[in-house]
């Protein structure tokens, strides 16, 4: 792919069509996704009770046994200790002064498609550039309609604060057997397949904000591929924050059953606060033998501003359990956004000759603090895993690489290649590379390689002479590290990402 | 009402089973120590510095006996021309050691300076106590508080041999604590060997303040005891455009923790720190690296390789921080394992932490078997699977043994190698 530059003076690079340069020139500015919708909200009382449990079980129609589940997990959160061991910092959180549910008060009776969803949220969507018309369109970038379509379609999951607003192509994926949903709807509609999955990748006891999550948590994804069956298209959530003073408590369970294959694309953005707002989120992925998954998110929170003030505090345990043999597992994560990021997506590599692969891009830009990686856990014969990180620190942003591969005595000639790669930006910024290798038997090979640098001079100088101002070569040059990742993206997500490489890292320079 | 039975408290239990001397010039520093050592306690299982080494045996107020290692092999760097200084279990042995006088440099014992005043007592725990932030390291306080002895080695110009210091063990239930203090001046240059298993349990610690211009060159093999216990650390303070390089190799020994720590202080400064290392069976192996830069233009450099098999486990904490400010730093950092069998585990924890833009950094890591296709070429030469072995291990640990300056010094090392990979039965 060639690299775009937002250069308005030198017009179209080479190689590069008009539109596209549009499309990309278009996310340019502040953090875009500031605004927030008028809508008046329906919430439960603030703080965190076993009756607020309660009342979020209620709202969603569940079950007695999810309550009860939810119940236990409240109880397990009480004995917790919140983690103190990422490297990041910030205030002490008053898990009582928030709102762990707040839905539109038009959402109070489930609308029976997206038709008769309030104009206003239909528009909320519209503004951020996400289809919710059953169209073949691009997802991601305004004014990407004008980009050549390639006929490919995205299932999309909206989901507003608390609650899921709807889901598109439902029906066509109902067709081929694929179930995408929101996860209350699954509840519902699916509660065998929920029972059986919910809580068996990461545990209730897993973690403080897991823990917290299980109690607590409203809406989110739910997709179930069947044996055999490639999902006809790429399946999309997209998250946006819009209450104040609300926590996020999104829950996303994939199960891609045997020989299946599914795409799914993750986005988030929310208003730009004064106050900090926190997300937990957790995301299971079960995969079967000969299944595959990709999953890849584009994380753009709203970071607080230049001073610190304000953002999203983004605390997500994701975990994939590659049970069968030859399943494979594949996260991309572009990481531009929250004040703090506390986020370790892992895979469980159970199933001989299963793969785990993990694509990171994190960039913490003025006083952002990212505390990201993963974990490989290798227990079958003959796994795999790559791990290729990419963090960028600008500002006074703390940027950490942190994460586990470990090779089980059991897991005999597995294979791993870790290569994280820190640049820096700037004096008062901060890089750093925690990881943890673990090796317990030998005939695996494990090869972790690091590096840090700053942007090279002769690259920017190369960029400058060309006619470019240092903000747009340094982007080209970011964008140039980042490759790697990037290209491991679906291209919806690649060309947002690579935008938004640009957009984050603006006022950095200089 | 029956009272609270109190849990017992092995800070305490191992402070009560030592001594502290009564007077001397080195008193205040030792109560300082202790109140440092009271304030974290000595490490536990779940501290994370010890995540992945059991401090159990290092920190109970007893040590494990350990049987004395009887063999024929020539003593290491016997036929190099050196000043010997000798320690049997932890004490001087003077009958042993040369007479502590050699031109540009100036040898006390801790034991014996009971003195008011000497050079050393504005020293003396300064670089340990340096080295507890920002990660405490209570066995190095422990031992400033109550190390039994030492030499103080003061460098004001360069001597014209090494320094040897030789640690015997005889007893099997020797438990010794020592502490070196070794002061470079400016331009002076020193050669510290050293070698022995020292005794049933060691806790050494080394403070090396080299002062600017000044080198300081260390290659230390610790004993082949198989059942001997160590606990090791080096605090180095480096100024401006010094040299520092420290090499150790570790044949046996059922467990040893080598903690190093090293600061850059001066623009310019240099650091190697580098080990290799030769496991079986009960072998426990932990060095923990802590690299702190803080000033401009600096090298530093960690190379670490580890042989394991039947079961041996190596582990290598290694840390490159380069503090703002630190523009121009070159930090590399490499550490390697060759698993020679199934049984055997190597854990790694290499860590950057870096706050300055300008700089050059790396890290590497891996962990494998022996290369079949390597070991296939040498046998289809004729050569046999254990020497053909031997040979990919030598060559895999070479890197490391390249640290070493001095040629001759590095040639007693690989031979020495050879010799003991060679020794299978030991």
């Amino acid at each position: 792919m060639d690299t775009i530059t937002l250069n308005e003076q030198s017009g179209v690079k080479d190689g590069v069509d008009q539109d596209t340069v549009d499309a990309v020139r278009e996310v340019g500015g502040k953090y875009k996704h500031g605004w927030s919708t008028d809508i008046e909200m329906d919430y439960a009382p603030k703080g965190l009770t076993p009756d607020i449990v309660r009342l979020i079980s209620k709202n969603n129609d569940e079950p007695e046994w999810l309550t009860e589940w939810r119940l236990a997990a409240y109880d397990r959160w009480l004995t917790k200790t919140e983690p103190t061991w990422a490297m990041v910092d910030y205030p002490e959180i008053d898990f009582q002064d928030q709102y762990y549910y707040a839905r539109p008060k038009s959402m109070a009776v489930k609308p029976k498609s997206l038709d008769e969803v309030d104009p206003k949220l239909l528009a909320t969507y519209a503004k951020l550039g996400i289809p919710l018309k059953e169209q073949m369109i691009l997802a991601g970038i305004e004014g990407a309609e004008n980009a050549p379509a390639e006929g490919r379609k995205v299932a999309v999951d909206a989901v507003f604060d608390s609650v899921s607003l709807g889901t598109t192509f439902q029906d066509e994926l109902k067709k081929a057997g694929v179930i995408f949903c929101s996860i209350s709807e699954a509840v519902r509609e699916h509660p065998e397949l929920v029972k059986k999955y919910l809580g068996t990748v990461v545990p209730v006891n897993d973690n403080f904000y897991a823990t917290l999550n299980s109690a607590v948590f409203s809406d989110g994804s739910f997709v179930y591929v069947p044996p055999g069956v490639r999902c006809p298209m790429e399946l999309s959530t997209y998250f946006r924050i819009n209450a104040e003073n609300t926590g996020q408590f999104e829950r996303t369970l994939i199960i891609a059953d045997k020989g299946s294959y599914v795409s799914y694309l993750e986005g988030c953005t929310a208003p730009q606060r004064d106050e900090s707002q926190l997300h937990a989120a957790v995301v299971e992925i079960i995969i079967e033998e000969d299944a595959e998954v990709k999953y890849s998110t584009v994380q753009n929170w709203y970071p607080g501003d230049e001073n610190g003030k304000g953002g999203i505090y983004n605390f997500v345990t994701k975990r994939a359990d590659c049970r069968g043999d030859r399943a494979k597992v594949m996260w991309t994560q572009v990481e531009t956004g929250s004040a703090v990021t506390w986020k370790y997506p892992s895979c469980i590599l159970r199933g001989d000759d299963s793969q785990g692969e993990f694509y990171s891009i994190a960039i913490a830009n003025n006083m952002q603090q990212a505390d990201t990686g993963t974990k490989m856990i290798h227990l079958g014969k003959r796994t795999k895993s790559r791990i290729v990180s990419k963090g960028i620190s600008a500002g006074k942003a703390q940027n950490t690489y942190r994460g586990l591969v470990s090779m089980h005595p059991k897991a005999k000639e597995s294979r791993n290649y870790t290569q994280c790669d820190s640049l820096l930006i700037g004096s008062e910024c901060g890089a750093h590379t925690v990881p943890y290798i673990e090796v317990k038997n030998n005939s695996s090979r494990v090869e972790h390689e690091a590096t840090t640098s700053k942007v090279d001079d002769d690259q920017l100088f190369y960029c400058r002479s060309r006619g470019m101002d240092e903000e747009e070569a340094v982007a080209l040059v970011v964008n140039g590290f980042c490759k790697d990742v990037l290209q491991a993206l679906p291209m919806e997500f690649a060309m947002e990402a690579q935008a938004l490489v640009a957009i984050s890292l603006e006022g950095s320079v200089g | 009402m029956a009272e609270a039975v109190q849990k017992p408290n092995p800070t305490e239990e191992m402070i009560a089973t030592l001594e502290m001397p009564s007077a001397g010039w080195s008193v205040a520093a030792r109560q300082n120590a202790l109140t440092r050592l009271r304030a974290t306690g000595l490490p536990q299982r779940r501290d994370e510095y010890w995540k992945y080494t059991r401090p159990d045996t290092l920190i109970q107020p007893v040590a494990e006996p350990a049987a004395v290692f009887e063999n024929d092999e020539a003593q290491l760097f016997d036929d190099v021309d050196r000043l010997k200084i000798v320690f049997v279990d932890g004490t001087f042995d003077a009958d042993a050691s040369d007479d502590l006088a050699l031109d540009g440099i100036t040898i006390d014992r801790l034991e014996q300076t009971d003195a008011d005043l000497h050079w050393a007592r504005d020293l003396y725990g300064t670089l340990e106590q340096n080295g507890q932030t920002p990660v405490a390291r209570p066995l190095a306080a422990l031992n400033t508080a109550f190390a039994s002895d030492g030499v103080l080695i003061h460098v004001t110009s360069t001597p014209s041999k090494p320094v040897s210091i030789i640690y015997r063990h005889a007893s099997t239930t020797s438990d010794a604590i020592l502490h070196h203090f070794v002061k470079v001046d400016s331009g002076a240059e020193l050669t510290l060997l050293e070698n022995g298993p020292a005794a049933a349990r060691l806790n050494k610690v080394m403070e090396i303040d080299v002062a600017d211009d000044a080198a300081f060159h260390h290659v230390r093999a610790q004993g082949r005891d198989h059942e001997r216990r160590a606990a090791t650390h080096i605090f180095a303070r480096l100024g401006a455009r010094s040299l520092f390089k420290s090499f150790t190799v570790t044949v046996n020994g059922v467990m040893t923790r080598n903690d190093c720590i090293i600061e850059l202080t001066g623009d310019d400064a240099s650091a190697h720190v580098a080990g290799a290392c030769v496991g079986d069976g009960a072998f426990h192996h932990d060095d923990t690296v802590f690299v702190t830069h803080d000033a401009v233009n600096c090298e530093s450099r960690q190379v670490f390789k580890k042989v394991l098999r039947n079961g041996a486990t190596g582990v290598f904490q290694g840390k490159i921080l380069v503090k703002a400010g630190a523009q121009k730093t070159d930090g590399y950092q490499i550490s390697q394992s060759l698993l020679l069998d199934e049984d055997s585990q190597f854990l790694a924890k290499p860590e950057l932490e870096i706050y300055a833009d300008d700089v050059a950094c790396s890290h590497g890591s891996t962990s494998g078997a022996i290369d079949e296709e390597a070991l296939f070429y040498l046998r289809a030469r004729g050569v046999s699977k254990n020497e053909a072995t031997d040979l990919l291990t030598l060559s895999f640990l070479a890197e490391a043994v390249e640290e070493i300056a001095q040629e001759s010094l590095r040639d007693q090392i690989n031979g020495r190698l050879a010799s003991w990979l060679g020794r299978r039965s030991d």
